[in-house]
């Protein structure tokens, strides 16, 4: 019965193991039909080893253009949400004011809604203004959303932070201003960091809320959604599999350069 | 010597936090909170007055519409496309289980079980949201080709015989079933199962495990009596961050469907965006919006946990 034994004592292990494998399987299928050389117009067939698509990631019409959209539209969408979301975060947790209950539940709405009713009124909203729709809406749409994690994110944050750290800086003859950059601030960095992260993730990858507020401006998400009907380059899996790359690579040295600095404080 | 004072006095007493400089001060929250909320008010309150106020409407799009409080509009959706409605119902809460199952032991594993490897496997649990979620759904018609090795184990086992008989699949294939969709539901969802699921398990005193052991409880005794019981917060945010964005996709629905799994969000994208049906596309997203809300509502009331928000 060793074997018996051994299964029951790592089955939690096993089964984990499995769902993370449950998890990869696609960015695995997505990494290796990025060397695929489909025959038709669609690559989920493994035809034939090939690197064509990586030499040349940016050779389909309009996809990298998509792509710096995306970019662009997430880096404005981060800075504009992680600033609007912290400033929130610091008066709900550092001050008492009437309608607080409204606030919070108008934070937490948002999260709560599905994505296609929040996509569904705001385009409503921008017919009835006649606005035309674009960068701008979509800028607009993605702050909208963003915003609430990244006050959930931060809040949470300052909410753990000690509040005599302040007090010992003003008793150092600290100004609030000064308080506020060199105390404050670089303790609830780490909480900032993950808002603007998740916020930068979100409206990247965005695709049902753009969808809606979009007009004919082209998002990446929007432009795989149409190759799904048109036929699939296998360009994007190169672009799937290089972001997956960057994305494991910058988490990484992150960690890395986090525990240095602990090792060296300790 | 103000300070020295403040030195002597027991340091350790928790303090609230100073109190704001008056006049000047009080203004401080309201100024911090104005443009954030003015953003909420405008682009997400607001908006859903405008869709309230257009599901009543009757009219045309060469006309314009008018306000006439036509509530039949809402009648009339909910009597056409309920069976999308109970689709979206029944799909968002099959996924949300199986997430539940299979991230359940996941988190755990990542809590105590993992050691050295917890940040590497909390990064390959983080990474996937990074590469379009589109291009990964897509792999899914891969991965469930019809004449892929998945089908055709499943085939050889027997299996898509049951799911066939019980209506999950269809003609010995998955693509194009409910299965499908509900496999990819699962799949993008799961690391929002899993990621509050960690976070109320890792708050979780280790010594509690030994202290029941100690008491001899068995493993399993241990983990129903204990550990699943104090990660009931997760189990419950877990739930609703599955449940909420499901019951609304129209993605999943659309790549690895058919016709015949149509859920309700492709009806709101479709009227909305192809056939141009304002108060239809409207009144079916307030009712979405209300059906979940009032799920929510009962779940977190039920469940105990009302400290959520």
């Amino acid at each position: 019965m060793p074997f018996v034994n051994w299964l029951k004592r790592h089955l939690v292990v096993i089964a984990g193991l499995l769902t993370l494998g449950y998890l990869l399987l696609p960015n695995v299928v997505v990494t290796v039909f990025s060397f695929n050389k489909p025959k038709g117009r669609f690559n989920y067939e493994w035809q034939q080893f090939s690197t064509d698509a990586w030499k040349d990631p940016c050779g389909v019409a309009d996809m990298c253009g998509s792509l710096g959209l995306s970019l662009q539209i997430a880096v404005w969408a981060t800075i504009g949400a992680t600033v609007l979301g912290t400033m929130i975060a610091f008066a709900l947790v550092r001050y008492r004011f009437r309608a607080r209950g409204a606030v919070n539940s108008l934070i937490f709405l948002p999260m709560a809604m599905p994505e296609v009713v929040m996509a569904a009124s705001l385009l409503t909203l921008f017919l009835n203004m006649g606005a035309q729709l674009g960068f701008w809406t979509i800028l607009i749409a993605h702050i909208m959303f963003c915003l609430s994690f990244v006050v959930t994110a931060v809040k949470a944050r300052v909410m753990s932070m000690d509040p005599r750290l302040e007090q010992a800086a003003q008793d150092l003859y600290a100004g609030p201003a000064q308080t506020f950059l060199r105390v404050t601030l670089p303790i609830a960095a780490p909480g900032i960091a993950a808002g603007a992260l998740l916020a930068f993730a979100l409206s990247f990858d965005d695709f049902i809320i753009t969808n809606f507020n979009a007009g004919s401006t082209v998002t990446f998400p929007m432009f795989v959604w149409g190759s799904a009907q048109r036929g699939t380059p296998v360009q994007i899996n190169v672009i799937g599999t290089a972001m997956f790359l960057v994305a494991v690579l910058f988490v990484l040295s992150g960690m890395i350069i986090g525990n240095r600095r602990n090792r060296q404080k300790a | 010597m103000a300070t020295v004072t403040e030195a002597e006095a027991p340091p350790l007493a928790p303090r609230p936090a100073p109190k704001p400089p008056k006049k000047r001060g009080r203004l401080v929250p309201y100024w911090l909170l104005l443009p954030g909320l003015l953003w909420l008010v405008v682009f997400f309150a607001l908006p859903m007055i405008y869709q309230a106020s257009t599901s009543v409407q009757t009219g045309s799009l060469e006309e314009g519409y008018k306000v006439t409080w036509h509530f039949a509009t809402y009648w009339d959706s909910l009597a056409e496309y309920w069976p999308q409605f109970l689709r979206s119902v029944s799909y968002a809460a099959a996924a949300t289980v199986l997430c539940l199952l299979l991230g359940y032991p996941l988190a755990y594993l990542i809590a105590f079980r993992a050691g050295r490897w917890r940040n590497l496997i909390m990064i390959l649990v983080i990474a996937p949201f990074f590469t379009s979620f589109l291009i990964r759904t897509l792999a899914w018609k891969t991965i469930l080709a019809d004449s892929g090795p998945v089908v055709h184990t499943l085939n050889t086992l027997g299996v898509l015989d049951v799911t066939d008989w019980l209506g999950w699949t269809a003609g010995d294939r998955v693509l194009a079933t409910p299965l499908a969709v509900v496999c990819g539901l699962t799949y993008n969802f799961l690391p929002f199962m899993i990621l509050p699921l960690y976070t109320s398990l890792e708050r979780i005193d280790g010594r509690l495990h030994e202290a029941a052991g100690d008491l001899y409880a068995r493993p399993w005794t241990t983990f129903r009596k204990v550990t699943f019981p104090l990660s009931m917060p997760g189990v419950v945010s877990g739930t609703l961050l599955t449940f909420i964005p499901a019951a609304g996709d129209y993605v999943n629905a659309e790549l690895l469907g058919s016709t015949d799994t149509r859920m309700i969000g492709n009806v709101i994208q479709t009227q909305f965006l192809r056939i141009l049906d304002y108060p239809t596309a409207a009144a079916l997203s307030f009712i979405l919006m209300a059906a979940i809300l009032l799920m929510v509502t009962v779940y977190i009331r039920r469940s105990g946990t009302e400290d959520l928000v």
